[in-house]
């Protein structure tokens, strides 16, 4: 298939530079005007694990989403791109409800994980966090030992019924983070001393070690270096065999490389959504060609 | 870049230097004028204390030669003998041609009329000193531990110094037969106070001053972290909580003399609370000290990174385990700093238990939270009111131990903070 190829291409390729993007997708027809805001392209598929119908977000008096209707597959990578400050990571929060923590924060319209609405009255946020875990933009380990940061999920779950169960789990999860390596004789060794990218990697490996079915990532690999990044994109095409992703970046190689679909978000915006390949290739609306060709702003 | 422009901008920055520096070096030598400035009074403080105070950690001795005298203890009824006649029997032996009433009485006035007390207690723990003879060290008054310690003068009229001729002259024969020597005043730790200076001592007050500390702990640091917990974490964010946050901040500015009326009129006369007693003066610097633990204690989970919080809710922690795993043992060394700010504070108060009856002369070292006490502030308060020389110096050390028991309050903090204090 077409599509497939194009993917391919652009895994292979990630090297390529913006131009060559921007020059392949010029080729194509007209594009929707820059002022049209509705959402384009492919919101919506078959068997949906979360369905986002006209979600708006308020800070105080800001409107920092507006109307957003989206679903997200079962087993698929979602991507999130847009320009900074454009709300992908307040859409993303609304997604396991941690916008309840910041004072101010208004969200309506209708969040779905699976049949249930996660934004009714009675819902308990403690085991729809538990099934959508979420790795935050900032890394924040717990200032305790690299081992109590892992086992901290666990423990309080009760996943493990042993201790040597947990230490299985904290191994694991390292190992997936691509972690293990570098800390696997100083886990008692507190997780605030560790590099910036150590530390993201300690909160993915903090986060996939409770087995959320939905991941929430948010631009996981910004103080990656290549190598960590590729191992952290591994864990995300394995995990995607049996989980829902939705990851946030700034890095469209990334964006091709991991998802399924791509959204892009313009101001608060949902504007487009689409195969990635086709977003990448051929996107339908004028903004998200000037993003992803670098000639937004 | 344009070479022309950068190298302006250098010469810029290099003429605007000294001038920065200067001001470097002037807000410098500003901060440095205050820390001396500072340590100047407090040396001067601290050293006028010292100077005042030391002497009253010796007292003047004097050795008796006391015979336990059968005939005058009589076995069946130890406690109501006559102990003074025998202190009085020992300074006669020692003074044999000492004749007449009046010069006698002089001559007795030499030792301090606790020496019996010291007896009586031999006496009755070891009945069978009776009989023998035993050299004893026994406090000289307090006119003749002055004398000694030079701090009033001999070379003035008799008319006007408190001590006659005629004792000087037996304290200068007491000093030559070596009977006579100041010694470490062991009694001001053991005693409580007294009307005479050289036995009364601080341990009553140190005692007080412990339960009523410890009833103010006990509550006011649960009831303030919990307070402090439920405003920060909990509660609801309206009109009646900022009601209340408001009111919490005028509380720790209210005079603590206005705590002590309360304390008066809630526990002593509502409650009828036995009045002097350290659980009332606990109870009273309990609502004094409360709100200054509430305002530390809210400020230090304020003080929480809000992505530690955000970590442990992302992964399903519930809000009280967030709260007891991860937001308190962070919050915890503020909360202990401010604690024991407010329980400093409360050793040194000194109005409010003034109120409910806490300034009271008391004797007896108090054995439980009911039992009347006073407190080492008021204690110095009580003594710094008395006319006897002596009680001067004691003042002075009186205050001395309270600055001791400060240091060691604060020295815990600074040790606490360091040991639960974590780094993010
Ligand atoms: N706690 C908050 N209070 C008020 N406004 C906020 C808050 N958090 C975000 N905003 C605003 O909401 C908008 C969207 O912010 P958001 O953090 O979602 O952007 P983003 O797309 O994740 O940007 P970036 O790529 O830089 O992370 C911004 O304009 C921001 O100013
Ligand atoms: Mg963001």
């Amino acid at each position: 298939m077409s599509t497939l190829e194009t993917t391919a291409s652009l895994q292979k390729g990630f090297a390529v530079p913006r131009e060559n993007i921007g020059s392949r997708v010029q080729k194509k027809s007209r594009k929707i005007d820059r002022e049209n805001r509705e959402t384009v392209g492919l919101q919506f598929v078959d068997d949906p694990r979360m369905t986002c119908r006209a979600v708006n977000v308020f800070y105080g008096e800001k409107h920092a989403i507006k109307n957003v209707s989206i679903d997200i597959g079962k087993n698929e990578v979602l991507a999130m791109i847009g320009p900074s400050g454009c709300g992908k990571s307040t859409f993303l929060r609304c997604l396991n409800r941690m916008n309840d923590t910041i004072v101010g924060c208004r969200v309506t319209g209708e969040i779905r994980l699976d049949d249930l609405d996660i934004y009714e009255k009675n819902i308990d946020v403690v085991p729809l966090r538990a099934q959508v875990g979420m790795v935050f933009q900032k890394p924040n380990p717990f200032p305790k030992s690299i081992y109590d940061n892992v086992a901290y999920g666990p423990k309080i779950h009760g996943l493990a019924h042993s201790r040597s169960e947990l230490a299985d789990i904290v191994e694991d999860s390292l190992r997936r983070a691509g972690l293990w390596n570098e800390v696997n004789d100083r886990l008692d060794q507190p997780g605030t001393g560790l590099s910036g990218g150590q530390q993201q990697r300690l909160c993915i490996a903090r986060a996939i070690a409770v087995r959320p079915e939905i991941i929430l990532m948010d631009e996981p690999c910004s103080a990656l270096d290549p190598i960590a990044t590729a191992t952290v994109e591994d864990l995300i095409s394995e995990l995607r065999q049996h989980y829902t992703i939705v990851i946030v970046t700034h890095n469209m190689q990334q964006a091709a490389r991991v998802s399924q679909r791509t959204a892009y978000f313009h101001l608060g915006d949902l504007v487009e959504v689409g195969h990635t390949s086709r977003i990448f290739t051929n996107p339908a609306h004028q903004l998200t060609e000037d993003y992803i060709t670098g000639r937004f702003g | 870049m344009n070479p022309e422009f950068s190298t302006s901008t250098t010469a810029q920055v290099l003429r605007s230097l000294p001038k920065r520096y200067a001001k470097e070096r002037r807000f410098r030598l500003l901060g440095l004028c205050a820390i001396v400035l500072t340590m100047l009074f407090l040396m001067v403080l601290l050293g006028t204390i010292f100077l005042k105070g030391w002497t009253a950690f010796q007292q003047t001795h004097i050795r008796l030669d006391v015979y336990f005298d059968p005939v005058r203890l009589d076995v069946k009824n130890l406690a109501n003998a006559n102990y003074g006649a025998l202190v009085r029997d020992s300074m006669q032996r020692m003074f044999p041609d000492v004749e007449g009433r009046s010069n006698r009485l002089q001559l007795n006035r030499l030792i301090s009329s606790g020496a019996a007390f010291t007896l009586q207690d031999m006496v009755t723990s070891s009945p069978e000193i009776i009989g023998t003879t035993r050299s004893l060290w026994l406090p000289a008054d307090d006119e003749v531990d002055m004398l000694i310690k030079g701090h009033t003068p001999r070379d003035v009229p008799e008319t006007i110094r408190r001590l006659s001729d005629q004792q000087l002259v037996w304290i200068d024969t007491l000093v030559e037969d070596g009977r006579l020597e100041k010694q470490f005043n062991g009694a001001f730790f053991r005693n409580g106070d007294s009307r005479e200076p050289e036995l009364a001592g601080v341990r009553g007050a140190i005692t007080g001053s412990f339960y009523t500390l410890m009833v103010t702990l006990m509550l006011s640091f649960p009831i303030g972290v919990a307070a402090a917990v439920y405003l920060e974490e909990f509660a609801p964010k309206n009109i009646f909580t900022d009601l209340i946050e408001v009111n919490i901040n005028n509380l720790a500015a209210i005079p603590s003399i206005i705590f002590g009326l309360l304390g008066l009129a809630v526990f002593l006369n509502f409650f009828g609370l036995p009045r002097s007693s350290s659980i009332v003066g606990g109870l009273v610097l309990t609502l004094m000290t409360l709100p200054t633990i509430i305002i530390a204690s809210r400020a230090s989970l304020k003080a929480v990174p809000p992505s530690i919080r955000e970590a442990a809710l992302g992964i399903g922690a519930s809000k009280m385990q967030m709260i007891l795993h991860h937001v308190l043992p962070l919050a915890l060394p503020g909360m202990l700093t401010g604690t024991i700010i407010g329980m400093a504070q409360a050793l040194g108060e000194t109005a409010p238990l003034l109120m409910i009856g806490m300034v009271a002369f008391i004797v007896d070292v108090p054995q439980s939270l009911q039992d009347p006490a006073t407190v080492l502030p008021v204690q110095i308060y009580l003594w710094a009111d008395s006319p006897e020389r002596a009680f001067i110096e004691r003042t002075s050390a009186a205050i001395m131990v309270l600055l001791a028991a400060l240091l060691i309050m604060n020295a815990t903090a600074v040790y606490l903070r360091n040991r639960f204090e974590r780094r993010w």
